[in-house]
């Protein structure tokens, strides 16, 4: 079996989402047989180095002009009819989740969008696992045609090393022009997206007020993480709606999920559910956020915050 | 401006999620439906603020039973002129997309919008297979679009930050949240929305190309370990040793 995995790298740069997709494919071969080809649309800079995370090819269509799913999916499909792949991977964010539905009826093909599981087999056909109801539960999705295309999650395969880089193979692919035009991009520079987070720290109304974010922040540099907000805080503007996770914002599943002053409603732990490991600090032990937590400090936000991030300062330094 | 608003029915965002027939079937007794949030608060209320500026028409269309009609006249009541319900159980994103792109591919459309994803199945696709059936230029994840002239001017989400789009229409767009804020209907727009069209319309024969073949609950936390807030120190020891988090 042949299997695609898709990668924008108009940015010349890969990402760990990249390397997972790489990595994806290679554990799906490994437990099924076949072989991984990487199709990299953009300059193809260091894509080689997919090699080392699992791609026994690695195709370079060479692209900079605006995103556009009617472009991008032009391409894929030709490169999956050179190359017979049967599954296509694609990630499951901005650059993906625009392709799937557009690919799927472009060929006629099942679709299965972030699916977080290598598939085991039934009747012959695929069976992909993925998050529904917002993570309050999971579908077994079964994909009928011979090919299919999926996204995966982020953060559900972590990239390992398994083999070494390969020769980058050039294909020219006339996509069309791109009716949808880039004029800008605005970027929050410097900042982990929070989708491929891998630890996250998230407040709620508890902050009480914009001007308390300092606390939080310097919590999650001494981390390395990135940071969220329950609804209400987005919804007054205390923080950007980029930052808004849970049902009806961003789902995330890092690591770790560390939620300051939030009461863990439904609609919230429906974005965070899936998070390995969830710390929540709340002052009132009777929160429904720690009956989902792995650890929690009942206590006053304002005074424990400053004393982990002290203490985390020391760990790291100890380290 | 002509505009249609794709609209799906899903359970009440504080629902308890249970399953059936040996976790098969979603188990809805008990259930409280409601409009799609990302269908209702952003791009419905777009599309009705897109056709106060310019005038036009705001057409809802849902493919689903009679059941699903209160929804429906939820979203007239928002502010829709008229509405159009396909009368058939969604079985899949690929049904339910070909319905759409059935109905819409002689109605000259300027904008088909749609939520980003519905809150049960958290698909996403199916507005994409809508704009590949009718060949359309598609933005996918808007926080933000105005109208100028022929032109459509959007933000799309990205990791980090958005980027900014033009296309010109007719073109599909999905709606994240930023692009409007939520409008609660008034008593003038419930009585109003008894009186709009509501037409039922018989579905084409599609396939499905992907079956659910069973659920999953996620497994329940063995219970939380509390931490001495004096000890902070705890905390690190177990999320390096224990959790490995760190
Ligand atoms: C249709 C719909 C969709 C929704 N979608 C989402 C969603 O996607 N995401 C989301 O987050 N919410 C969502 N909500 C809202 C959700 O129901 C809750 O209202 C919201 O999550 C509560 O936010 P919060 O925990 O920040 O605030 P609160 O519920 O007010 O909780 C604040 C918490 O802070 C604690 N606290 C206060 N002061 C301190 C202190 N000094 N130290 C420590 N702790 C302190 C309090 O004990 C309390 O538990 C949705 C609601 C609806 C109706």
């Amino acid at each position: 079996m042949k299997i695609l995995v898709f990668i924008d790298n108009r940015k010349n740069i890969l990402k760990k989402a990249d390397l997972e997709l790489a990595y994806y494919g290679h554990s799906v071969a490994k437990k099924h047989g076949g072989d991984v080809v990487a199709m990299v649309v953009g300059s193809g800079v260091n894509a080689g180095d997919l090699g080392k995370f699992g791609a026994k090819e690695v195709i370079n269509v060479p692209y900079n002009g605006s995103y556009d799913v009617a472009v991008f999916s032009n391409m894929i499909s030709q490169i999956a009819d050179q190359t017979g792949a049967e599954l296509i991977v694609l990630p499951h964010n901005s650059s993906g989740k625009p392709l799937i539905g557009w690919l799927a009826s472009k060929m006629n093909i099942s679709s299965v969008t972030g699916v977080i599981n290598i598939p085991e087999y039934i009747d012959d056909k695929p069976v992909f696992k993925k998050g529904v109801f917002s993570s309050k539960a999971f579908a077994y999705v079964k994909t009928l045609t011979d090919i299919a295309v999926v996204s995966l999650m982020p953060n559900s395969f972590s990239p390992e090393e398994v083999g070494n880089p390969v020769d980058v193979k050039t294909i020219e692919i006339d996509g069309g022009l791109p009716k949808v035009k880039v004029v800008g991009v605005e970027k929050v520079e410097g900042k982990v997206p929070l989708p491929e987070a891998d630890i996250i720290v998230s407040g709620g109304r508890g902050m009480k007020g914009p001007e308390n974010w300092g606390i939080l922040e310097e919590l999650a540099e001494v981390l390395g993480a990135a940071t969220a907000c329950s609804r209400p805080v987005s919804d007054v503007n205390w923080r950007p709606h980029t930052e808004h996770v849970g049902q009806t914002g961003i789902v995330v599943r890092p690591n770790l999920y560390i939620a300051l002053g939030i009461s863990g409603a439904i609609q919230h732990l429906a974005g965070v559910n899936n998070s390995k490991t969830i710390v929540v600090i709340n002052k009132d032990p009777e929160a429904p956020f720690f009956k989902a937590a792995d650890y929690g400090i009942v206590a006053d936000l304002f005074e424990v915050v400053p004393e982990l991030t002290k203490a985390l300062k020391e760990y790291k330094s100890e380290k | 401006m002509n505009l249609l608003v794709c609209i799906s029915k899903t359970p009440d965002t504080t629902a308890r999620i249970t399953f059936k027939d040996d976790f098969t079937k979603f188990d809805e007794s008990g259930i409280q439906f409601i409009m799609n949030p990302f269908d209702e608060f952003y791009s419905l209320v777009r599309a009705v603020e897109l056709k106060e500026q310019f005038g036009g028409t705001v057409t809802v269309l849902n493919v689903g039973p009679a059941a699903n009609d209160i929804i429906i006249r939820k979203a007239l009541a928002i502010g829709a002129d008229k509405a159009v319900r396909i009368n058939a159980e969604p079985t899949s994103a690929y049904f339910v997309a070909s319905q759409i792109a059935e109905y819409a591919k002689d109605k000259n459309f300027d904008i088909i919008f749609f939520g980003k994803e519905t809150i049960d199945y958290n698909g996403g696709e199916v507005m994409g297979m809508v704009a590949e059936k009718l060949d359309l230029p598609f933005v996918h994840l808007a926080s933000h679009l105005d109208v100028e002239g022929k032109t459509g001017k959007l933000d799309r989400d990205i990791e980090g930050g958005v980027e900014k789009v033009e296309v010109e229409m007719p073109f599909v767009v999905s709606a994240s949240k930023g692009m409007a804020e939520q409008r609660i209907p008034n008593m003038r727009g419930i009585m109003m929305a008894k009186r709009k069209p509501l037409e039922v319309m018989e579905p084409i024969e599609v396939k499905d190309l992907v079956e659910i073949v069973k659920y999953e609950l996620p497994k329940e936390k063995s219970g939380v370990k509390l931490i001495d807030p004096e000890n902070v120190k705890e905390l690190v020891r177990l999320l390096h040793e224990e959790a490995k988090v760190i």
